[in-house]
């Protein structure tokens, strides 16, 4: 995020793109709600009638997967009515000529017949972006989860440097994380291609530098590989061993049937984690992890917030926590990984992580620190791009529309989505076990439209199967008109309707992110014995 | 911003003009005691515990709502205040159940602190008393409207801060009540059980129902952590009690304040469920069996080595964890460059 | 010493023989409820909520008074011992003011305990309450026998000392109530406040009174300390409420540690931030006197006076 979570109430136009915030970060949802509150105009652009949906005064109900053609619809709109901020654009940006040359034949009627928006809606909202005082998008995996994801988050940029909506308080760009420690994770180089704080690994500077700190001759240089290209590496046998922590890729991963025989087809597969997960059960060492309440430590917040974890209580059984599972195992394979504590290896951190240079527990104890924070006397930086953008002069990245990589046909007529419920976290590894939501929101559904619905005999409660060209699962469908007609939508919080795979792993190229927004399925009713059978 | 000084109990004090009486007497370090007021929400003057005497003003004006003025002499603990505190509290306590016995917020209710603080007993007043039945038919809240003074902080967290605004009060009279339109439970309304009403009721009229009969309020450990759910970071406190974890109260966090949401508040429970892994597992003939930490431990590193010296060091790889700490992606960063010797470390930061 | 094995719940335990069931029972990490047993003066077995179910015996025995034997196989939660439970607890209830609201043992009473435990609400048996009125008629202990529940741990501690024994039961049924000989106040009776019955209370019948109303249970930290007054080393605690003494309370009162007013009393001067000035019965009567007589250093002072003077 550009911006602090609390900001977001202050923006007066928010445009919120591909998120469903308040079931999925409900918590910032009440930021927008205040923003509402305070006046703010709220745009929500989803395939689905959301409760965020309902409380904007804009819904732009988008056929899924055409939000670059909307993003450049805005920018035409803006252009053609004289509406940029000429200033900033001079001042701050690169590039212009070549975003007005791409936008100009998204004109709002082009847009309407891609994206199903009317015109005159794409107009009015382009024109309240622009006038805003100040205007903050936020958005999440509805955004990036496309083959197109990178160049959705490009056209993002252009728009928001267009308007000069950003690096200021309450407007800019802000992708809301996922994860409790989506961002600490990347901070901390668990990717391939960086080193902590985003440290080139292919600098050879960088690598020097950390084989120096980390005590050993080198560091490996060549290129790493991601999430997806690990898995299709372990089904191609090109990667042997593979060391999980806390993820379950045998339902999280799009296409998950080839993920488990991808994970199968290892030669070993440890896995260390507090339930025994779908994951863990493919496993030939299962190592069994404490839970945030059992350890200390810090996790980093969507808004670059670092935070104290803190130990309550004892590790159940003989689990460990992580960080010491870690220690044990680099010992055991000889090189020595010793601390007392998680602040002792935060000292480290700090040392060779320069956004992270001033953060100590002992400050954290006082209070949380946003990074960039390089020094002890650093107060932490709220909100990022002020007076100049981290390359310099900001880019315009004009990006053209692309079709998602699979579209309805006969076969497979429906567009499915992915998404979540409030009720319910990730594959349910722990929100199905904690007594209490699990029987709230006890089993899970397909959304359908009423329209397709009737076409396809089905009456709300039924069992279906939903089948793509590369799974199906069986779930009950709900009739709403909460998806458009066209549109299915379930979560992924169940093993039991482990919806990953029918989705398509087909990645953005830049991001290797794949596409879980939008894939082609087909929905069959089952017949009454088959379903009771299911169920 | 222009200043204001006036004297409270006798005590000076400047406090930025605007402020009310009770924010002032807070910053003289005045104990004025209060029931509908929060410092989050509107202020509506309801319940007038907190009272006070100005001279000149007609009545005992309630504080909260009350600005301070340049000048102003005010007064907390006269008689006259005293006798209308007492008599407060013994309106409330006419229809209150006698229950601290087992009510589970004896301890931490405010009625409570302010009955003993002033020497209210609970039987001077006879009068009608409600028999609402207890609403429990949810997993998360325990309503017990009999308990409720009508102080309505849950109404407005509800809907100032929640912005869903799904109770408010029904009926009038006697028969006022705090409910959701048309007065059904909580389950039958759009009531998403974020459980911030019950972060801010004053009594034990809302109570979480996860920590019924877990612990007495006095008997139980806060230990302020940040939640591990979505990427919001949310603050709370673990309740603990015998080194279990029992329940997750409502602290000031730096960016929900007190709000959380339902899986914050109320998704604690696989802490101490009983699927957790407790012990390292080596899987021999497809079967998973119990073994130690050494064991497993060397198995793993002897199969990892095993793999590098064979294959080379890009044929190990490492799916690091956006739910694990920091420190753990760091030392798992460190592990996979230095010990495996390959950039094939990655996580689920795509999902 | 002998020993003898027996099983708890379906655990084995192995304790020396003469033990009795309650104390192997909590050696062996299980919870049972007391009222009247009191470790200083065992073998009551009156309250009856200790009951067990022991394979074998009739009815359910009270693990206080039952000797563990060898091969002996005791359940101490079965459901008929927590329905025995209960409806002991709903007994004592039903002739307990509910008063927690402003009671000064709120968070640090047993019967309260229970009832939570046990999850007795109040009122499940309807029937005559005592209205007592409470005695506050010395400066230093309130007795309030409406929520006595004839644990008699008061009477036998009070026993223990020689010269003492002041209270005993009187009376008979519903109407047994806990008193000084011929039924009158303390302050009428022999009593010298050493306070050991306030020390063993399980309830709120017996509060120190220059404590009362002064904080509620779970506001205070206590801090442990030794009186140094005489040899006996009684065990107090000092209770902090917002970082101030606010009042000294006695520990156990155990063997050879016979408790007294003036060492409580002198640890007050000490310690309390703003000690109430003492009082002594004379001529029958509760007057202020000075902290030297109370103390009993008026003949030192006189002393340490005429030194001065003769200088």
């Amino acid at each position: 995020m550009t911006n602090g979570i609390k900001e977001i109430a202050d923006a007066d136009f928010i445009l919120a793109t591909g998120t469903n915030t308040t079931e999925g970060h409900p918590i910032i949802g009440l930021q927008v709600k205040k923003a509402l509150r305070n006046g703010a105009t709220l745009v929500v652009v989803d395939p689905r009638k959301t409760e965020m949906a309902e409380m904007a005064q804009y819904h732009l109900q988008i056929k899924s997967g055409t939000d670059i053609a909307l993003l450049n619809g805005f920018a035409h709109v803006i252009i053609a009515e004289d509406l940029w901020n000429k200033q900033f654009v001079q001042e701050r940006t690169e590039d212009f000529e070549a975003l007005k040359e791409i936008v100009a034949k998204y004109t709002p009627g082009y847009v309407a017949e891609i994206t199903g928006v009317p015109a005159e809606t794409i107009r009015e909202v382009a024109r309240g972006y622009a006038k805003a005082i100040n205007a903050s998008i936020l958005y999440t995996m509805g955004l990036t989860q496309h083959i197109c994801g990178t160049h959705n988050v490009f056209a993002v940029a252009n728009l928001t440097m267009l308007c000069g909506q950003i690096g200021k308080a309450s407007s800019g760009v802000n992708p809301l994380r996922g994860q409790n420690n989506v961002q600490g994770a990347c901070d901390m180089g668990a990717l391939p291609a960086f080193f902590p704080a985003y440290q080139p690994v292919a600098n050879e500077a960088n690598r020097a530098k950390f084989a120096a700190a980390w005590g050993v001759p080198e560091m490996p240089a060549g290129p790493g590989l991601t999430v997806p290209q690990i898995i299709n590496a372990a089904g191609e046998g090109k990667i042997k061993g593979l060391y999980i922590m806390g993820e379950n890729p045998a339902l999280s991963d799009a296409d998950a049937n080839h993920a488990v025989h991808s994970l199968e087809n290892l030669e070993f597969l440890v896995v260390q984690d507090i339930f025994l997960t779908e994951t863990a059960l493919l496993a030939d060492v299962v190592l069994p992890a404490a839970s945030f309440a059992e350890k200390d430590g810090t996790f980093s917040n969507t808004e670059r917030r670092v935070q104290l974890i803190r130990k309550a209580v004892e590790p159940v059984g003989n689990a460990k926590p992580d960080w010491e599972i870690i220690c044990l195992l680099s010992t055991a394979m000889g090189y020595r990984m010793q601390y007392d504590s998680p602040k002792e290896i935060m000292i480290e951190i700090t040392q060779v992580t320069p956004s992270y240079g001033g953060i100590t527990y002992d400050r954290l104890e006082q209070g949380s620190l946003q990074w960039p924070c390089p020094t002890t006397d650093h107060p932490g930086t709220p909100f990022l791009h002020t007076g100049k953008f981290g390359r310099g002069l900001g880019k315009f990245n004009p990006v053209e529309y692309v079709e998602p990589d699979e579209l309805p046909d006969e076969e497979y007529p429906l567009v499915l989505s992915t998404g979540r419920r409030l009720y319910h976290y990730h594959t349910g590894t722990m929100t199905q076990r904690t007594g209490a939501l699990e029987i709230a929101y006890a089993e899970e559904h397909l959304e359908v439209n009423p329209v397709d619905a009737a076409n396809l005999g089905i009456n709300d409660g039924d069992f279906v199967k939903v089948s793509s060209r590369r799974g199906e699962v069986t779930v009950a469908a709900r009739i709403t008109e909460k998806v458009a007609p066209g549109l299915v939508f379930t979560s992924f919080h169940y093993p039991e309707v482990a919806i990953n795979k029918l989705t398509n792993a087909a990645l953005d190229p830049i991001s290797k992110i794949p596409e879980y927004k939008v894939c082609a399925v087909k929905v069959e009713k089952l017949p009454a014995t088959a379903a009771e059978k299911a169920s | 911003m222009a200043n204001i000084t006036l004297t409270i109990d006798g005590i000076q004090v400047t406090v930025p003009k605007g402020s009310t009486v009770l924010e002032a007497a807070k910053t003289a370090g005045v104990f004025i005691p209060t029931f509908c007021h929060d410092p989050e929400l509107s202020k509506p003057g309801a319940c007038r515990i907190c009272v006070v005497e100005i001279p000149g003003m007609r009545n005992l004006p309630a504080s909260c709502v009350t600005e301070a003025q340049e000048g102003m002499v005010v007064n907390t603990q006269t008689p006259a205040i005293l006798a209308a505190r007492k008599t407060i509290l013994e309106l409330l306590l006419a229809n209150h159940p006698e229950d601290c016995l087992t009510c589970p917020k004896n301890g931490e209710c405010k009625l409570q602190e302010y009955a003993y603080f002033y020497g209210v007993k609970a039987d001077t007043l006879k009068g009608a008393k409600h028999d609402y039945p207890v609403e429990d038919d949810n997993p998360f809240i325990v309503r017990d409207m009999n308990k409720c003074i009508l102080c309505g902080r849950c109404i407005r967290m509800c809907d100032e801060i929640q912005g869903k605004h799904i109770i408010d009060f029904a009926y009038r009279g006697f028969n006022s009540k705090v409910t959701p339109a048309m007065d059904t439970p909580y389950s039958e309304s759009d009531c998403a059980f974020c459980g911030n009403c019950v972060a801010v009721c004053p009594v034990g009229a809302l109570s979480e129902k996860g920590m019924l009969r877990k612990g007495r309020r006095w008997e139980i450990q806060k230990v302020k952590t940040t939640c591990p759910y979505c990427g919001a970071g949310c603050n709370f406190d673990l309740n603990v009690k015998d080194g279990k974890v029992i329940g997750v109260t409502s602290t000031d966090g730096d960016v929900n304040g007190r709000a959380l949401c339902v899986k914050g508040r109320f998704g604690y429970g696989f802490i101490h469920h009983p699927d957790r892994l407790t012990t390292p597992l080596i899987k021999k003939n497809g079967k998973f069996e119990e073994a130690s930490w050494e064991e497993a431990i060397n198995l793993v590193a002897e199969k990892l080595g095993g793999i590098k010296a064979k294959y080379g060091a890009d044929a190990n790889a490492i799916l690091s964890s956006a739910r694990c700490t920091n420190e753990e992606n760091y030392l798992m960063n460190k592990f996979s460059r230095v010990v495996l010797g390959t950039n094939n470390i990655d996580h689920c930061a795509r999902l | 010493m002998s020993k003898v094995t027996l099983t708890i719940n379906g655990k084995q335990v192995t304790v020396p023989a003469g033990t009795s069931v309650l104390d192997a029972a909590r050696e062996a990490g299980f919870f049972i409820p007391t009222l009247c047993h009191d470790p200083a003066n065992p073998g009551f077995g009156a309250c009856r909520l200790c009951v067990v179910e022991i394979k074998g015996a009739r009815n359910m025995p009270a693990s206080c008074v039952t000797e563990a034997t060898n091969g002996m196989v005791v359940e101490t939660e079965s459901p008929a011992v927590m329905q025995a439970r209960r409806t002991i607890i709903e007994l004592l209830l039903a002739n307990h003011p509910t008063e927690c609201l402003t009671c000064d043992k709120n968070g640090d009473c047993r019967l309260q305990d229970y009832a939570y435990r046990y999850d007795v609400r109040q009122a499940s048996f309807e029937g005559e309450k005592h209205d007592y009125p409470l005695e506050d008629s010395n400066p230093y202990i309130i007795r309030n026998m409406n929520k006595c529940v004839l644990c008699g741990k008061c009477v036998r501690t009070c026993a223990q000392v020689e010269d003492r024994q002041v209270i005993d039961f009187t009376f008979r049924g519903f109407q047994t109530k806990v008193a000084p000989a011929m039924n009158t106040d303390l302050a009428g009776s022999d009593c010298v406040y050493c306070g050991r019955c306030v020390a063993v209370c399980p309830v709120g019948a017996l509060l120190y009174k220059p404590m009362a109303g002064k904080a509620r249970t779970w506001e205070l930290t206590k801090k442990q300390t030794t009186c140094t007054f005489c040899d006996a080393g009684c065990q107090f605690d000092l209770n902090y409420k917002d970082g101030k003494v606010i009042g000294i309370t006695a520990n156990t009162p155990g063997e050879g540690r016979p408790l007294c007013l003036k060492g409580r009393l002198g640890l007050e001067l000490l310690y309390v931030d703003k000690p109430l000035t003492p009082m002594l019965k004379k001529d029958g009567e509760f007057v202020e006197v000075t902290w030297a007589e109370v103390l009993g250093l008026e003949s030192v002072f006189e002393k340490l006076k005429a030194q001065e003077t003769q200088k």
